[in-house]
């Protein structure tokens, strides 16, 4: 009986700390927060070019994230890409219509994000609504094809 | 050459047969109704199989996590991108090491030993007479150690992660100076519970039915001899390992083929 019971703590124990481990995870590792955040809205923005961005890349503006890109596919009626952005519900009707939408590299070599940056006219966008002026991804080769067909024209 | 043919499908159906018996093994075993003896028996199992193998998984978790933030340095520095070196820790360990190492490790230290003990059983005959005075073996030594094996390796992987990751912050941080804030930082900013937490505990779910599965049938259907058992126990670590770094390939396509 005295052997079951410490047989039993220790099998609590470790289960425990198996549950602390998980929370663990969610908290500090994967930066979950115990907040849901209250709300989100999408945003959509059709870039001429996406470069390398991904699902899931971060949106920024004035470099704090704001939200997260759901999804990216090619719109068939102009052959650009369409990028729908979720962001954070408290920035909903807040943004000008005329904010612009640009694809940023962050460092060198690093990962690309989308940088939001605010315009001035009176009307705000709402869900679903579309950002017009959108910057595409810089690509390396493009720029490098202009600079050598400037230096051939000279 | 006909002699070699028919022989050829003997193998087959032979391999065939055996998986055959042991996936009704392991439905007979697993599912049934749960008893107040049942629990007592999951419990002790819990201990040895869980309990006892959890020096080992933290151990070898922490070293890992120490090596791959010393390799993981080095190489990230030539790129002024120590910064993400939190970020290539989690990821690798939460993604691939945890489940894969943890699985491993308790095919080693559990499995073994959950073949050799169901073994001897059969080879001194605890298991017929268990059946003679109307015990069914399955639900009495069987089913405990295959549902402590199934919930004990999740938690073990989840040790060996955060172990893991501690690890990496002790050398990244404590020792090379990477900063602190842009360790966690980075690793909260790419790190997704669902993504890459989940799908890793998901693994590792997979790996512990399977391992233990592997062993417990092992022991069950052995030649009842004491080659027979140290055969069965060689079988159980090699077939286990194999299978684990093999289903690793496939459910690693699965989760993350799609997203590079």
């Amino acid at each position: 009986m005295k052997r079951s019971k410490t047989m039993e703590l220790g099998v609590g124990l470790f289960m425990l700390a198996g549950i602390l481990g998980l929370v663990f995870l969610g908290l500090r590792v994967s930066g979950l927060s115990l907040e849901r955040p209250a709300s989100s809205f999408e945003l959509e923005a059709n870039f001429a070019n996406i470069g390398g961005l991904k699902p899931r890349a971060r949106i920024t503006m004035a470099g704090v994230t704001v939200g997260r890109v759901r999804s990216i596919e090619l719109d068939t009626d102009w052959y650009d890409a369409h990028v729908v952005m979720e962001l954070d519900g408290r920035l909903e009707d807040t943004l000008p219509e005329d904010s612009t939408a640009a694809i940023l590299t962050s460092g060198l070599l690093g990962e690309q994000y989308i940088g939001l940056s605010v315009g001035g006219a009176p009307e705000t966008l709402g869900d679903g609504d579309r950002i017009r002026d959108t910057q595409s991804a810089l690509v390396l080769e493009e720029l490098i094809q202009q600079f050598v067909s400037n230096i051939a024209k000279e | 050459m006909i002699e070699r043919i028919a022989r050829l499908g003997r193998w087959g159906c032979d391999t065939l047969e055996s998986l055959g018996d042991a996936g009704i093994f392991l439905a007979q075993s697993m599912f049934g109704k749960p008893s107040a003896e049942g629990m007592r028996l999951w419990l002790r199992q819990m201990h040895f199989v869980g309990v006892m193998s959890l020096a080992i998984v933290l151990v070898s978790g922490l070293f890992i996590g120490m090596v791959l933030a010393l390799q993981g340095y080095t190489i990230l520095v030539d790129f002024g991108a120590e910064d993400a070196l939190g970020q290539m820790v989690a990821l690798s360990l939460l993604r691939e090491l945890a489940p894969v190492v943890a699985a491993l490790l308790f095919a080693g230290r559990a499995g073994s030993a959950l073949t050799a003990e169901i073994g001897l059983m059969k080879a001194t005959e605890q298991l017929t007479s268990m059946e003679m005075i109307g015990v069914d073996p399955l639900r009495r030594v069987v089913a405990p150690r295959l549902w402590a094996g199934f919930v004990a390796l999740p938690l073990l992987t989840i040790g060996f992660g955060v172990v893991g990751v501690w690890g990496g912050q002790l050398v990244g941080v404590q020792w090379l100076g990477v900063f602190e804030g842009s360790y966690w930082g980075n690793m909260q900013a790419s790190v997704d519970f669902v993504a890459d937490v989940g799908n890793g505990l998901l693994k590792s779910l997979v790996f512990a039915l399977v391992v233990t599965w592997i062993a417990v049938y092992q022991g069950y259907a052995l030649v009842p001899t004491s080659e027979g058992i140290s055969r069965a126990t060689t079988r159980t670590v090699v077939y286990a390992s194999l299978a684990v770094l093999g289903l690793d390939f496939i459910l690693t396509a699965v989760m993350f083929g799609g997203l590079s």
